[in-house]
């Protein structure tokens, strides 16, 4: 398929590795990917801290920079949570109805990776290879907006040479909420205290998720603590293989 | 306390929060008690094939109630006068409270037995009551633990879940069991309260609720509990006061199938609670004869009227959002300064008491969305949340800091140029802050985040950049490969 990578601003700025291994990815499994150099930030973090009116223009770019893409595909569960969930309600508070009429139209088209993976593709051995102790932290958004379910954990289970374990309350917040982890950072750190104490108990050296964000929180938690154990995007691991 | 009296801010969360946090029995405490009663939910309603069908039914019959209001609550008010009560209205708390102190007194009554009601503590009852030199007794174990150690409650259902055996053990030892050797045994505390208790309800003239139902249909107001207490105050004195919220309404008494299914299955993990207690005005010769039903606005028509707030009245008080929360259950009930603390409390009180009043309880979430998946009656909380957000930095005005910051962030991320050109600024800013390749202490709201975290620096080149630097090797190579052929 021609995919349109929505790389999104948080992964272009800080984790370029996780683009660069979505791209070999996908290229890999025999899919053309294009990157659509207009594209910035999808608003969510205007969206999430109250200022709305402020992310339509960011949801009326979004549109014009992908409104004929084949399909979009974002390495961020949180991000095309932001499209799928609350870009219809963006655009019925701009009260333009060309830019409802062009969401309703896109949103369609918008997969997080591992949804295009499993879902649109049906493939779910992508031809891995990543030889350490992984455990798996569901994110909010993936189980709560997008319903990934258990599309990732099989993914994961069909890489070779993984020793795949299972993170202790797997379901619960990792405390990072955007602008909550600034707004109230004595709960969001307390929060982020027993998910690090969930990860140490696996005995894992790797914690893999479908978004960066609360991979940035838990890594700056295990890293600040000298933990020894490394984050890594779902991505990164996929794109992984023997020839590596 | 959510009381108009009250006009000033409530404590801002963080705050609040901080000095919950840094309790480590607390902590414990919360962790146990709501880890429990979360598997005892999870596993009850894991065992129903229709739960979704359950809760789609609890919520179409809330919005339904809530759409016609008007209509309901004329009904049952005509229902209840059918059935030989008397029916009051009540704007707000001070209303409430001058109405129920009134009949308290026309009964004669210097002492009232109260079964647990969050409404009642909403409007500050207990308090109004003993400035007309009236004792309130709470029968409910919890609300008695925490009206004998003069604190408020931390949880809708389990007031008390701040509190373990030993410190209870020490409260009794204090006031109701004085001379008792009493140890911290669940069954010799249990013991102690209910000698205490039993005299309370055998002498008292007067007891007042709060209703989980009003039918419009019929006139019936249902109570649900664990403990017999409520039965006691429902049918030993001869009169019973009722506090109920507007919203609590059903249309019919049909309606129960629903919401005795969601309600014990949510709130404390079982599948029928000990006591469902129903009653439909008075019986002549069986239980209270003189019943009065206090309707109870005090801002909730307020929040009707707005379209998305409005699910907030669906609630039917179940505490599943509180235990599922992973702010709740770390904070406890306090740090909300609200009688309706947790996910709930968060868009609830806000709109009881006016935004502007609560500015920090929207934020108080981590938008994770557990708590709508746990809830009954499918109450959107991240949605209302979100809505709350958008009210308040309207409120906050174009001036303010952080509205400034994020007008000009979504400047810089409506222009590629522009958001290229902060991509480059932000790698030479950070520097200052760089130490051994992470950055680890941030100026202004950010350090937040670097007091105990550490935080990814931007690397050298951003994906864009990467993607370009690929495309033109690309192009070299096959401009290579084009020459080779040539030569």
């Amino acid at each position: 398929m021609r995919v349109a990578l929505f790389i999104t601003c948080f992964n272009d700025t800080l984790f370029p590795d996780v683009g660069i291994a979505t791209t070999r990815l996908l290229e890999r499994l025999g899919h053309t990917v294009q990157f659509p150099q207009a594209q910035t930030c999808c608003g969510q973090m205007h969206y999430n801290t109250g200022y709305q009116r402020e992310s339509i223009p960011l949801v009326r770019h979004f549109v014009e920079v992908f409104g004929d893409a084949e399909v979009v595909v974002a390495p961020s569960a949180s991000c095309v949570g932001m499209v799928r969930e609350l870009y219809p309600k963006a655009a019925a508070l701009s009260g333009d109805e060309r830019l409802i009429t062009a969401v309703r139209d896109l949103v369609p088209r918008v997969d997080e990776l591992g949804e295009f993976l499993v879902k649109r593709t049906g493939i779910v051995d992508v031809g891995a290879y990543f030889p350490h102790r992984v455990t798996y932290h569901a994110t909010c958004h993936s189980l709560r907006v997008l319903h990934v379910g258990d599309i990732p954990w099989r993914l994961l289970q069909a890489v070779k040479g993984i020793d795949l374990v299972e993170l202790p309350n797997v379901r619960e917040c990792c405390g990072f909420g955007g602008t909550f982890a600034v707004k109230n950072a004595d709960t969001s750190v307390a929060m982020l205290g027993d998910k690090v104490r969930s990860v140490l108990d696996t005995g894992a050296e790797v914690v893999c998720a479908a978004d960066t964000s609360c991979l940035m929180h838990i890594g700056g938690g295990l890293h600040r603590l000298r933990a020894g154990v490394r984050t890594i995007h779902l991505a990164e691991i996929l794109a992984n293989t023997e020839e590596d | 306390m959510v009381a108009p009296a009250h006009v000033g801010p409530l404590p801002a969360f963080p705050e609040a929060a901080k000095t919950a946090l840094a309790d480590t029995q607390l902590r414990r405490n919360l962790a146990k008690a709501t880890t429990t009663i979360r598997s005892k939910r999870g596993n009850v309603v894991g065992e129903l094939p229709d739960w979704e069908e359950l809760r789609a039914a609890g919520a179409a019959i809330k919005a339904d109630v809530m759409r016609h209001l008007d209509r309901y609550l004329l009904q049952l008010e005509e229902s209840v006068i059918h059935a030989g009560g008397q029916v009051h209205w009540a704007r707000d708390a001070v209303e409430a409270n001058a109405i129920i102190t009134g009949l308290v007194q026309a009964a004669g009554a210097e002492r009232v037995v109260k079964v647990k009601s969050l409404t009642t503590d909403e409007i500050g009852l207990n308090a109004a009551l003993r400035r007309a030199g009236i004792t309130a007794v709470e029968t409910d174990l919890a609300e008695l633990i925490i009206q004998l150690a003069d604190e408020s409650s931390s949880h809708i259902l389990v007031p008390a879940i701040h509190k373990n055996r030993s410190e209870i053990r020490d409260l009794f030892r204090r006031t109701i069991a004085r001379d008792e050797d009493l140890s911290d045994e669940p069954q010799q505390l249990t013991a102690a309260a209910r000698r205490y208790l039993r005299a309370q309800f055998l002498a008292a003239e007067v007891a007042i609720s709060g209703a989980n139902f009003g039918v419009a249909e019929t006139g019936t107001v249902a109570v649900v509990e664990s403990e017999g207490n409520g039965r006691m105050c429902l049918t030993l004195p001869r009169t019973l006061i009722t506090v109920m919220g507007i919203e609590k309404i059903i249309p019919t008494f049909q309606d129960f199938e629903v919401f005795l299914q969601l309600l014990p299955r949510s709130s404390t993990g079982e599948r029928m609670n000990p006591y469902t207690s129903l009653w439909t005005g008075v019986t002549p010769g069986d239980g209270p004869q003189t019943f009065h039903l206090v309707l109870l606005d005090n801002g909730r028509t307020q929040v009707l009227a707005d379209e998305v707030g409005r699910q907030a009245l669906h609630c039917i008080r179940c505490s599943a959002c509180l235990n599922i929360c992973p702010v709740y259950s770390r904070t406890g009930g306090h740090a909300y300064g609200s009688v309706y603390p947790g996910p709930i409390g968060a868009i609830l009180t806000p709109q009881l008491v006016g935004i502007e009043r609560a500015k920090t309880l929207p934020y108080a979430s981590s938008l994770c969305g557990a708590c709508y998946e746990v809830c009954p009656v499918k109450i959107n909380i991240p949605d209302v949340l979100l809505h709350l957000r958008g009210q308040i930095t309207a409120h906050a005005g174009a001036l303010n800091p952080e509205a400034i910051v994020m007008r000009q962030l979504a400047a810089i991320f409506a222009s590629p140029k522009r958001y290229e050109r902060a991509q480059k600024l932000g790698r030479q800013g950070q520097r200052v802050f760089m130490h051994d390749g992470v950055i680890d202490h941030l100026p202004g709201m950010l350090a937040g985040w670097t007091h105990a975290r550490d935080l990814q620096a931007l690397p050298n080149q951003t994906f864009r950049e990467w993607w370009r630097q690929r495309q033109r090797e690309n192009e070299r190579a096959s401009e290579g490969g084009r020459e080779k052929e040539i030569g």
